[in-house]
């Protein structure tokens, strides 16, 4: 029978089936960080148990270090306690640690694929929703609670219902300025916030065969904003050529042995879905959210959408309360608006090609003097890989200073957040509620985007200043 | 924290919003603590106090008004979208509810209240409205959660019945986790690993 690319995996790492029940399913790789781990652990403990596979588990400290001066002791008393227990857990149970100060350390799902631990037809999961960004080099790829980070630590299982398989295929050329933030928001915004859930996500088509790693890294990540428990991307030449020769990829023999493998890991022709969607790449605009959930987004060009417009009562009122707490109006313009804080970072855009992109952007132009902003690389490979393109020079120059690595003002854990009432153009993943702190307003967007604001000190559309950068 | 659970009767507080992410429910800022306990007291933590202060409550959300309590959380759809964070599964539960009701739960969150013995039963929109017509318009009414029979009811009889696994209402019914039962299957996972 014809399978689908996510069907071939899922049945190869069944290890039974429960009758009216989930599937027990073995995991080839599972990140921790310091978050939501400890009480993984402390059950584990409580069970005399140990780390039944620990090679298979990686582990690193990055929601809540702080990103300046990550070589003195953290300050804060109950941050520093986390990271604390991480390393203490870690070095009891045997797990490699890529902790503070490591040159491998940062953001997990950055780390993961830069270190060539993601690899295709793997199931990954970590404590973290957006371990779906894995999914990129067709991996099924998710975000698991603590009590099942402790299942996997002890069994190297968990057990999951099989979700049902949506395709999205995105066809045809984008339009300049346009990039692959902009394609998951859109997506998600025509779909909504839960319209994916229950479902697993393929994504195909031309428009996502065409796109970098890093920039399908970012799609999948996404997926779990519209409720998906992951998204994945069929492996193909571009996947193997970012993978040949990284730091734990198959060398020699054993590479040529495993690209026998992946090259297999596609959906057969005829396979069915339980959900198909089409998206024409040509109707792409630069995006920016406008609510309080992803997918009340927007063409960067457009207007809110008026509340009394909605005949639904409940959609009324749910987008009446966002538009309140961000403090716009139905029919209004944002583009231009005045804005006091631009975020670039997160696992959705912090790897080296949003800093590429960037840099591209703002050479020789200057930070507008009254935003605030914060920069926030993936890893400290991100880090390095900036000094030794001399990006850093670019953004010196044009006034932006870039902090040390990690998940930082994406979810206001540590220090790094946006003032109560303040609006902020994020290249992070969730919009929600203080999510970047009490009362923060996000706006969320692609690097392009964000750059193009920082310089202005208004939500700006790059392709304007684009058209300014000398060639 | 496990224990087992089967028929929850009880009066219940009715959150009417869509979409309550986990970031609502416990915001980042609480996350810092390395064990399960004591996420009650920062439930809703944004949505219950003025500009973060203990001392001044916001006197309309539901968890400050003394008209509503009960064991049971009746919430608008996609309940717990978001983050991963069992934190919020934890602070419900801290809290002193066992079930939460909603015609929508992201999958994560499903997951992690089943793991931590607290309810999501999912009834119809058409229901979920019922259910909060009845309990808005009088606090005191008493919801039945029939875990054994797999209904939900109003006191006048007005019932729905929900899904869950049969698996998975075992384990409810009797305090085991799934964490026991992947322990009982070592032998299996260890030979998958040879033949994988
Ligand atoms: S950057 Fe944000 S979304 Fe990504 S892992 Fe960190 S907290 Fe989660």
């Amino acid at each position: 029978m014809p399978k689908t690319l996510f069907e071939k995996i899922w049945d190869k790492h069944v290890v039974e089936s429960i009758e009216d029940g989930p599937d027990v399913l073995y995991i080839d790789k599972h990140f921790i960080h310091e978050v939501t781990s400890p009480q993984a652990f402390a059950e584990l403990e409580k069970r005399s148990l140990p780390v039944f596979r620990p090679e298979r588990t990686i582990a690193t400290a990055d929601h809540n270090v702080p990103t300046l001066h990550q070589e003195l002791p953290i300050k804060e008393a109950l941050s520093r306690k986390q990271v604390e227990k991480l390393t203490e857990n870690c070095a009891k149970y045997g797990v490699e640690l890529y902790g503070l100060g490591h040159p491998f350390q940062g953001i997990v799902h950055v780390i993961g694929p830069e270190l060539g631990i993601t690899q295709p037809g793997m199931t990954i999961v970590c404590g973290d929703s957006h371990t779906s960004t894995h999914g990129a080099f067709g991996t099924i790829a998710f975000g698991i609670g603590t009590s099942e980070v402790g299942m996997v630590l002890a069994t190297q299982c968990i057990m999951q219902s099989r979700p049902k398989v949506m395709r999205i295929n995105v066809e045809g050329t984008l339009n300049p300025g346009v990039v692959s933030k902009d394609i998951i928001l859109h997506i998600i915004s025509k779909i909504s916030a839960s319209g994916a859930t229950g479902y697993f996500v393929e994504y195909a088509g031309s428009t996502i065969r065409s796109l970098s790693m890093e920039a399908r890294m970012t799609i999948c990540n996404m997926s779990i904003e519209m409720g998906a428990r992951g998204g994945m991307i069929a492996p193909d030449e571009t996947t193997f050529a970012y993978m040949r020769g990284r730091k734990f990829a198959p060398q020699g023999e054993e590479w040529d042995k495993k690209m026998e493998e992946w090259k297999q890991l596609k959906t057969d022709d005829d396979a069915v879905f339980d959900r198909e969607l089409h998206i024409n790449a040509a109707d792409i605009e630069p995006m920016i959210t406008y609510g309080t959930n992803p997918g009340q987004g927007m063409g960067i060009t457009s207007t809110v959408p008026d509340p009394d417009k909605l005949e639904d009562e409940s959609e009324r009122n749910a987008l009446r309360k966002s538009l309140n707490y961000m403090g716009f109006k139905g029919g209004e313009k944002l583009l231009g608006m005045h804005v006091q804080n631009v975020f670039i970072g997160s696992c959705t855009n912090s790897r080296i090609e949003d800093f590429r992109m960037i840099a591209a952007l703002i050479k020789g132009k200057k930070k507008s003097p009254d935003i605030n902003v914060m920069i926030v690389p993936g890893s400290q490979q991100v880090a390095a890989q900036i000094m030794k393109e001399g990006l850093d020079k670019i953004f010196t120059e044009s006034g932006f200073f870039i902090r040390q690595p990690g998940c930082s003002a994406c979810l206001g854990m540590n220090e790094d957040k946006v003032p109560p009432g303040e609006y902020c153009v994020s290249t992070s993943n969730r919009n929600f509620e203080g999510r970047q702190g009490p009362n923060a307003r996000t706006i969320l967007a692609s690097p392009l985007t964000a750059a193009a604001t920082a310089l202005t000190g208004k939500i700006s559309d790059a392709r304007e200043l684009m058209k300014t950068v000398s060639a | 924290m496990s224990k087992a659970i089967s028929i929850i009767k009880s009066t219940a507080v009715p959150l009417n919003v869509e979409n309550v992410d986990t970031d609502q429910i416990i915001p980042a800022r609480f996350l810092k603590a390395t064990n399960r306990e004591g996420f009650g007291k920062n439930l809703f933590r944004d949505w219950r106090y003025i500009d973060n202060d203990e001392n001044k409550p916001h006197k309309d959300f539901v968890l400050n008004d003394s008209t509503w309590s009960g064991k049971i959380l009746l919430t608008g759809k996609n309940f717990g979208c978001g983050s991963s964070r069992e934190h919020a599964a934890w602070a419900i539960k801290d809290y002193g509810f066992d079930v939460v009701v909603s015609s929508f739960f992201a999958d994560i969150f499903r997951n992690n209240a089943l793991n931590n013995f607290l309810l999501p039963v999912v009834v119809s929109e058409k229901f979920l409205s019922e259910l909060f017509e009845a309990v808005t318009s009088n606090p005191s009414t008493e919801i039945t959660v029939d875990l054994p029979a797999q209904t939900i009811s109003l006191p006048d009889g007005r019932s729905e019945s929900f899904q869950i696994s049969a698996y998975k209402k075992t384990c409810l019914l009797n305090g085991y986790d799934d964490i026991n039962y992947l322990l009982s299957q070592r032998e299996k996972i260890e030979a998958f690993e040879k033949t994988f």
